[in-house]
């Protein structure tokens, strides 16, 4: 935990990207997690993915729910709206949040306990519906505020640091999402940066429900031998599918990799993927073959990660309900009361 | 001695749930009011989609008392299940309408009313082959018999009838046929009319017969809400799908068939009231529509709803409780548990409609109160409001009101320099300003949290900055009293030294109650509260007298410890007047038991025995 404040200086030559912006205008508050932590990590990778994405940071809305993950949104985009909201209900403060003004980005970020335990409801159920917004689960395998319970994400057999072996079945956050529907779902590890970045910049270009579960050790709790969520255990057993590379915009699309390596993947959006595959058999389309595929290597005892599904058609909740282009917080009297001419009306069917 | 009354009785209609009697009694009830007389009907109905008894009860009164008023002068008993209770119920020299194409023992039978017998199911039989029509036509069959028995204007009946199936000749045809059976059957075989009979009168005027939760509906609508997140409990799931289907006719935008709402049915009450506070955060009207275990599921949310200063509003169709209590009964019972909502120390806006029109004019009012405070707005009705039509004043709208959005602050302001902290009083009232998300680059973003927090939204611990923030609330709340309507406050005839308050669906009671009571001498100042928290008339009213009765609808007298407790006012001043059992509270209730208490006092007056 540091204290300081963070200085506001930084080196002339920083990058800058189309807006003008350096890295250093996409961040927020000096961490409070324990030196090394794994959602630090994250909170650099999602950093990065909006400053390559040249996104306006106060167009961001981050929202969260209880727990050490749940704190990292003060922790970047300091010039967007933040709500840490309630224990494992980031998903329907999200949702309303989405509803009122569908033209901002949703970044939901949350945590193993607050998405698998006491979340599980809220996090099945805005998949369902498709909100578009992006949910990461910092997902760690134990409580870390509370220092050190197993969470709902802990495998079976798994030691904690107190030696306790836990004897609950996992609940796997991807193979849970992908049978509920959501559009885009990844798997990351946060040691993995380069992995991490353009996952999340391509979930943040998806439009509809874009989960991604980053796998995130726990320096103070989960990072001892028998754990299954530690630096060692997830390097020694990642399995990563493949790699991306994000394109936006209409620049010609260059791909220098070795020919049957690479697929080009279009989004709603216009953003290509370019994702370079590590399996050839994996098809990130195919919704039924990734959820084998993901159970087959678990039972091995392997952690798969990368993209591991995208629907090219994706639709959200605000095409379900069919709403107004414009955002409903921006709808005024004019347009949103009926006045007296249609109350009469209403009166005279009611005699 | 058969009753005799012209416009003023209660019929009672007891039937099957699921057997279709509910459209043929409310075409009852509206005949009665185009005829030009005032009718109060109520549903008393189990919680269950068929077989269980239901009651529908309509009370026909000219002097315009609209309060349930206990006791039947005409049992339609149409339910075998219930038949002993039914003929039990009905008050002597009061009459029974009931199928006798089956005999019954003389046993079943009063010798102190006037037995009716319609062979309603030999001449349904005789007529239709089809069971569900059998069915169907008995209900429109008794219809037309009770409009021979009481003299009413079958001409309106069949004008409903017209307008129920406008277009559908064939359907229309059918049930006029079915009421002329009835009704012809009656005119050869049976002395009538009877006592009772109705007379076309002039006392409806231009009133409408609406459900309250239409009625909250049509506030949303019209108080500018755009998100809906809800999920179903009786008795407030039909206020959502009053708001889907005003929205469907009210709200789509007439160029590109969009939607200017979003309803979600939320999968449960915790993610409703999640969806509304997300929205109010995001700078939209947000609300949602529960019940009692609703509200206790949601109070975690309500908690930090208070504490963030987001705007809600909360639409409680209150039912009897605790747990699932009688969930198709009225009770005025979550009034603690809404005002005092969540852990911590919270204090939450209510509003007490009387009645549809007001649930309309205090449901749009909701939305501005919301914002201007920034706070959660309960508007409590009950299943009494909620799920019956009533008589009442049309609804208006002055079509020059603008939403009242509060305090927000815009990115002109900002880039104005205006000094901006989420939770900085720069006002004195105790409202700070707020910035929608998204509003400017770089200045007005901040972050909100449930956990404690300095003026400007930064993350603290320190217990001052704490106590400053919860002080603030507490002035907040102080703003309130003057922005939320006021009680209502009617004298006696006569001087008097002693009160009654009340407040919602007891008002039509307690205002027919007040003229009993005066015809025997006691004369009661009153006082309709309409609004938590307490304006300061509340504190002087029971100033001014020596005792107040305290009337309301539930068990442990919600609304004097509310009083008790934020006036600081001695409970011995505050006599409750408790009425409980689901079902509406009476004027005969009322009058009977305020009347015992002002009897006690004159015998021994309590001070003298206290002293």
């Amino acid at each position: 935990m540091t204290y300081v404040v963070k200085p506001k200086f930084h080196h002339p030559d920083l990058p800058k990207n189309a807006l003008g912006y350096t890295h250093r205008d996409y961040e927020g508050k000096v961490s409070t997690l324990c030196a090394g932590c794994g959602h630090d990590s994250i909170t650099a990778s999602i950093i990065e993915a909006c400053f390559e994405l040249s996104i306006e940071p106060h167009r961001v809305a981050k929202i969260s729910g209880i727990g050490c993950s749940s704190k990292t949104p003060d922790y970047f985009l300091g010039n967007s709206h933040g709500f840490n909201s309630v224990h494992g209900r980031m998903p329907s403060v999200l949702t309303g949040a989405n509803l009122a003004n569908r033209d901002l980005i949703y970044l939901g970020v949350s945590g193993d306990g607050d998405s698998a335990s006491i979340g599980l409801g809220q996090f099945a159920h805005c998949m369902r519906r498709g909100v578009n917004m992006v949910y990461i689960v910092e997902n760690n395998g134990v409580y870390g505020l509370t220092k050190g319970q197993f969470s709902a994400t802990a495998d079976r057999g798994s030691k904690s640091k107190r030696g306790i072996t836990n004897t609950d079945s996992a609940i796997d956050m991807v193979g849970l999402a992908l049978q509920l529907g959501a559009s885009f779902v990844a798997r990351s590890f946060s040691g993995d940066k380069k992995q991490l970045v353009p996952i999340v910049k391509a979930a943040i270009e998806h439009q509809g429900a874009a989960f991604i579960d980053v796998i995130s050790p726990c320096v103070a709790f989960n990072n001892h031998a028998g754990s299954t969520k530690s630096f060692d255990y997830v390097r020694e057993h990642n399995e990563a599918v493949n790699f991306l590379d994000v394109m936006t915009g209409r620049a010609p699309i260059h791909v220098d990799y070795a020919p049957g390596t690479v697929e080009l993947v279009e989004q709603h959006d216009g953003t290509t993927l370019a994702l370079r595959k590590l399996d050839a058999e994996y098809d990130v389309h195919d919704r039924l073959a990734a959820m084998n595929f993901i159970q087959h290597h678990a039972a091995k005892g392997q952690i798969v990660t990368g993209l591991l599904y995208v629907e090219e058609e994706s639709a959200d909740l605000h095409g379900h309900l069919n709403t107004v282009e414009a955002p409903l917080n921006a709808l005024g009297e004019k347009e949103l009361c009926p006045g007296s001419a249609a109350l009469d009306k209403i009166n005279a069917s009611l005699r | 001695m058969p009753i005799q009354s012209v416009n003023d009785f209660v019929v009672r209609f007891a039937n099957v749930n699921g057997s279709g009697s509910a459209s043929a009694n409310e075409m009852f009830a509206r005949a009665v009011l185009r005829m030009g007389v005032p009718v109060a009907p109520r549903n008393i109905f189990p919680s269950n989609i068929q077989g269980l008894p239901t009651w529908y009860e309509v009370r026909i009164c000219d002097a315009g008392h609209l309060g349930a008023r206990g006791g039947t002068d005409l049992m339609v008993a149409m339910n075998p299940q219930t038949w002993d209770k039914d003929v039990a119920g009905i008050e002597p020299g009061g009459y029974l309408l009931y199928d006798s194409t089956k005999p019954m023992p003389k046993s079943k039978f009063r010798d102190d009313i006037t037995v009716i017998g319609v062979p309603l199911t030999a001449i349904c039989n005789r007529e239709y082959t089809d069971p569900r029509q059998r069915q169907l036509f008995k209900n429109i069959i008794y219809l037309g018999a009770l409009s021979a028995l009481l003299e009413m204007d079958v001409g309106e009946i069949e004008k409903l009838i017209g307008e129920q199936y406008k277009g559908k000749e064939k359907l229309f045809d059918a049930n006029k046929h079915a009421l002329h059976l009835g009704r012809d059957w009656v005119m050869m075989n049976v002395q009538h009319p009877i006592g009772l009979r109705l007379r076309r009168a002039n006392a409806v005027g231009d009133r409408i017969f609406l459900e309250g939760n239409s009625a909250a509906a049509l506030g949303a609508v019209y108080g500018g809400a755009t998100v809906c997140a809800w999920y179903p409990i009786t008795p407030s799931s039909s206020l959502a799908e009053a708001f889907t289907r005003h929205c469907n006719r009210l709200r789509v935008d007439n160029d590109s068939k969009k939607a200017k709402f979003a309803i979600v049915q939320a999968e449960d009450e915790l993610a409703s009231i999640g969806m509304v506070i997300g929205a109010g955060w995001n700078g939209a009207r947000a609300f949602t529509a529960t019940s009692g275990p609703g509200i206790s599921l949601m109070q975690e949310f309500l908690g930090l709803a208070y504490f963030a200063e987001i705007p809600a509003v909360i639409f409680d169709v209150q039912r009897a409780g605790p747990s699932t209590g009688m969930p198709t009964r009225t009770q005025q019972t979550d009034i603690i548990s809404c005002a005092y909502a969540s852990h911590g120390d919270t204090k939450h806006v209510l509003l007490f409609p009387e009645n549809p029109t007001e649930t309309f004019e205090f449901g749009a009012t909701a939305f501005d109160l919301a914002d201007r405070l920034q706070t959660p707005v309960f508007v409590m009705i009950d299943l009494d409001i909620g799920m019956n039509h009533h008589l009442c004043r049309p609804l208006t709208w002055d079509d020059s009101r603008k939403f009242d959005r509060g305090k927000v602050m815009t990115a002109a302001a900002l880039d104005a320099g205006k000094d901006f902290g989420r939770y900085l009083d720069v006002d004195g009232d105790g409202v700070p300003y707020r910035t929608y998300p998204g509003t400017h680059p770089n200045k007005g973003s901040f972050f909100t949290r449930g956990t404690s927090r300095d003026r400007y939204a930064r993350y603290t611990e320190e217990g001052p900055a704490y106590a400053d923030n919860m002080q603030r609330l507490l002035r907040k709340f102080e703003t309130a009293k003057d922005l939320v309507p006021r009680p209502l406050q009617a004298n006696a005839g006569k001087p008097t030294k002693y009160g009654v308050i009340y407040f919602g669906s007891t008002t039509p009671a307690m205002d027919e109650a007040t003229g009993m009571l005066e015809a025997n001498g006691q004369y009661l100042d009153r006082l309709r509260v309409r609004a938590f928290p307490f304006h300061s008339s509340v504190t002087s009213f029971i100033a001014e007298h020596d005792f107040v009765f305290v009337v309301e609808q539930n068990r442990d007298s919600q609304l004097r410890s509310l009083v008790v407790n934020e006036c600081g006012i001695d409970p011995v001043r505050l006599v409750p007047i408790l009425h409980y059992d689901g079902t509406p509270i009476t004027a005969r209730f009322i009058a009977r038991a305020i009347g015992e208490h002002l009897d006690a006092l004159k015998v021994t007056p309590l001070r003298k025995v206290v002293s």
